[in-house]
């Protein structure tokens, strides 16, 4: 069963910078597969060039996908790191 | 020995060691075809791993001398050489195209630096395609056997070599193991200079020729008290040099002995002696150099080494541990001078034609009065704990200090009505335009304190860039039309009992203090180093004396002149 959440962008700078530094590093910490998807491109998200390459600014609407073993952990955790960095909502 | 240069002293100090060329090394290959993909893909991986402790490495020296902020920039260089994409798309490279690893490192990695670079709108998207850069120069230095230099990979005592030294590789040397610095490019202002007077590290730079003259490895004797550089020394020159180096150490020593005494004439007139600093970090050196105060805070680090504008509470907790750790002294804080050769990397200022005249320090200022307006309140906040000063940058006119002023009494009022605690601030200006330097009798009537910074007031009077080789020799200090307006606005602050500092290189220069001491300068503010020294000098200068040569000195004809006359009083 994979996992799915949307979540807005509210942060000023968007997903670069630290936040996407802290969202990588969150999903590598575990086995699941983790997919970041906005307009339409899927990208991992254990990849910082990938998630750098989307370009989500502020008020971008995405899409996380977890999909593993620990997708539910996988999943909390994200949504953690997000909300900690005043990320998403 | 026909391998010797000169170059410009920038750091006092002599230097003997193994030289380490800190040069981009020839990192070109050819593309072949090859056969045995997995064995191609194995190279990848390992040069990425080597790269990887490479960077680790950098890193923890990076987080050791300037702390973990500072060092997030090699964690995003881990992440991109551990990214799972990325390697996947080297192995898949090499498999589809049977290219070699280099090859398939270099095509990809150009695939993202593409990307990034394209997205012009966004200077920190552009930012991280020159780290990428950095990571692919890694990996192929790792493919192709040869050394990437990096100041934090040194191991053993040298003198670095290189064509200019950028702030991050000055913030990661060590100064165990770095002895001597000298560079092709520069002058005594660079900021390479500047750093290795803070660091003590003995430096030559703008030798034009080094990294071109040296080869790794061979021994150099770097003499930051003349300039001289000599290349793989004979016995008896190598025994000059140490003794020499043995003398300096023993001056410094002598030095040392001053550091909690005053600073007195040997007529027995007291002056300031201060030191300048660019963040909480330099407060050891201040200490140790028994400094009487802090004559100028250059601010705009603290906006420059960070990725977004500092808050009011980051800033608070930066001037309250400078105040502090004065315990009383004053301390001068400049506010915010930015542009000119001082950017930010998330914001934007806008191109100009000529920034040194443009859109910069107060003017930002009054214009995005609410960066002031924090950096203010940050300010007053502070004042409750220590003796602080705060003056504004690159003033032209008085309606500019007063409308700076008319803020900062704005956000004292704010504060005062929330029954925050502030302590007493003196409000001055820095006197780098000639303009106000030439109308300083009536700037003194409204200010509380002048402090002259001569770096940008020399350039600004004989419109020439220090920095430009071909026009370097107009960066005249001791030209009598500069001591001119020095004098015109010490008379001016004095005629109306104002305090007057200078915060600029002049303020610890051996030719310029006696001068500057017969003109009845307050203050002088110096990088940390400098002042025992001048400490040490002042003890043998007469006052009286020192009025007469400044006023000779005033009414000489040329830059030479004036140092003859100086060289002619001192000895």
């Amino acid at each position: 069963m994979t996992q799915s959440k949307d979540f807005h962008i509210v942060a000023e700078t968007g997903i670069h910078a630290r936040p996407a530094t802290l969202l990588v590093q969150a999903a590598s910490k575990f086995t699941s597969d983790v997919t970041l998807s906005y307009q339409g491109k899927d990208v991992n998200l254990k990849s910082i060039m990938g998630v750098m390459s989307l370009g989500v600014g502020q008020g971008a609407d995405v899409t996380i996908k977890t999909d593993g073993d620990d997708e539910a952990a996988a999943m909390t955790a994200i949504v953690e790191a997000m909300e900690t960095e005043g990320l998403a909502e | 020995m026909s391998n010797n240069f000169k170059g410009i002293a920038a750091s006092n100090g002599v230097a003997i060691a193994k030289a380490y060329l800190l040069v981009d090394p020839d990192l070109s290959f050819t593309k072949t075809t090859i056969t045995d993909v997995t064995a191609e893909q194995a190279r990848v991986d390992d040069a990425s791993k080597a790269a990887s402790a490479d960077v680790k490495i950098i890193k923890s020296r990076a987080e050791k001398n300037l702390g973990a902020d500072e060092a997030q920039v090699f964690e995003a260089h881990l992440m991109v050489l551990s990214d799972p994409e990325m390697s996947g798309a080297f192995n898949q490279k090499i498999a589809d195209d049977k290219v070699n690893a280099e090859q398939a490192v270099k095509e990809v990695t150009d695939m993202y630096i593409g990307m990034f670079e394209a997205m012009t709108d966004n200077a920190y998207m552009q930012e991280r395609a020159a780290d990428i850069r950095d990571v692919t120069k890694r990996i192929l230095s790792h493919l192709l056997n040869v050394a990437l230099p990096n100041p934090a990979l040194i191991d053993e005592e040298v003198v670095l070599v290189s064509k200019d030294l950028t702030p991050s590789d000055t913030s990661q040397l060590d100064r165990q193991f770095v002895k001597g610095i000298l560079t092709d490019l520069g002058g005594r202002t660079a900021h390479a200079s500047i750093m290795a007077r803070t660091l003590e590290i003995p430096a030559v730079v703008g030798s034009e020729v080094a990294t071109q003259t040296i080869t790794a490895g061979v021994t150099v004797i770097v003499d930051g008290l003349t300039g001289d550089v000599i290349v793989d020394p004979d016995a008896e020159t190598l025994a000059t040099y140490q003794q020499k180096a043995a003398d300096y150490l023993a001056q410094r020593a002598e030095w040392a002995l001053l550091k909690d005494q005053q600073s007195v004439s040997a007529d027995g007139k007291n002056f300031v002696l201060g030191a300048n600093i660019g963040s909480p970090k330099d407060m050891d050196a201040v200490l140790e150099n028994g400094s009487e105060g802090v004559g100028l805070y250059r601010t705009e680090f603290l906006y420059m080494e960070s990725d977004h504008l500092p808050t009011e509470d980051e800033q608070f907790e930066a001037y309250k541990a400078v105040v502090e750790k004065m315990a009383g002294k004053p301390v001068t804080v400049r506010t915010m001078d930015i542009g000119g050769d001082k950017n930010l990397s998330y914001w934007k200022l806008p191109e100009e034609e000529n920034p040194f005249l443009g859109y910069r320090a107060i003017r930002i200022s009054l214009d995005q009065t609410e960066i002031f307006r924090t950096q203010l309140r940050a300010l007053l906040r502070a004042s409750a704990y220590g003796n602080l000063w705060i003056m504004f940058p690159m003033i032209a006119t008085l309606g500019e200090f007063r409308a700076a002023k008319k803020v900062y009494l704005e956000e004292r009022a704010k504060l005062e009505e929330a029954g925050v605690s502030m302590g007493e601030i003196k409000l001055g200006i820095m006197i780098e335009i000639p303009a106000a330097a030439v109308l300083a009798d009536k700037f003194a009537k409204e200010v509380d304190f002048f402090s002259i910074g001569t770096n940008d007031l020399i350039g600004y009077t004989m419109a020439a860039d220090r920095g430009n080789d071909k026009v370097a020799y107009l960066y005249q200090p001791y030209n009598p039309s500069i001591l001119r307006l020095i004098n015109n606005v010490i008379a001016a602050a004095h005629n109306e009992g104002k305090f007057v500092a200078m915060c600029g290189e002049m303020a610890g220069d051996p030719i310029a203090v006696p001068v500057l001491m017969g003109m009845g300068l307050d203050e002088f503010s110096m990088s940390a180093p400098s002042v025992l020294q001048t400490r040490s000098l002042m003890k043998k200068l007469d006052t009286v004396d020192m009025k007469s040569l400044a006023e000779k000195a005033l009414d000489a004809e040329t830059n030479e002149e004036v140092i003859a006359l100086v060289e002619a009083a001192t000895k």
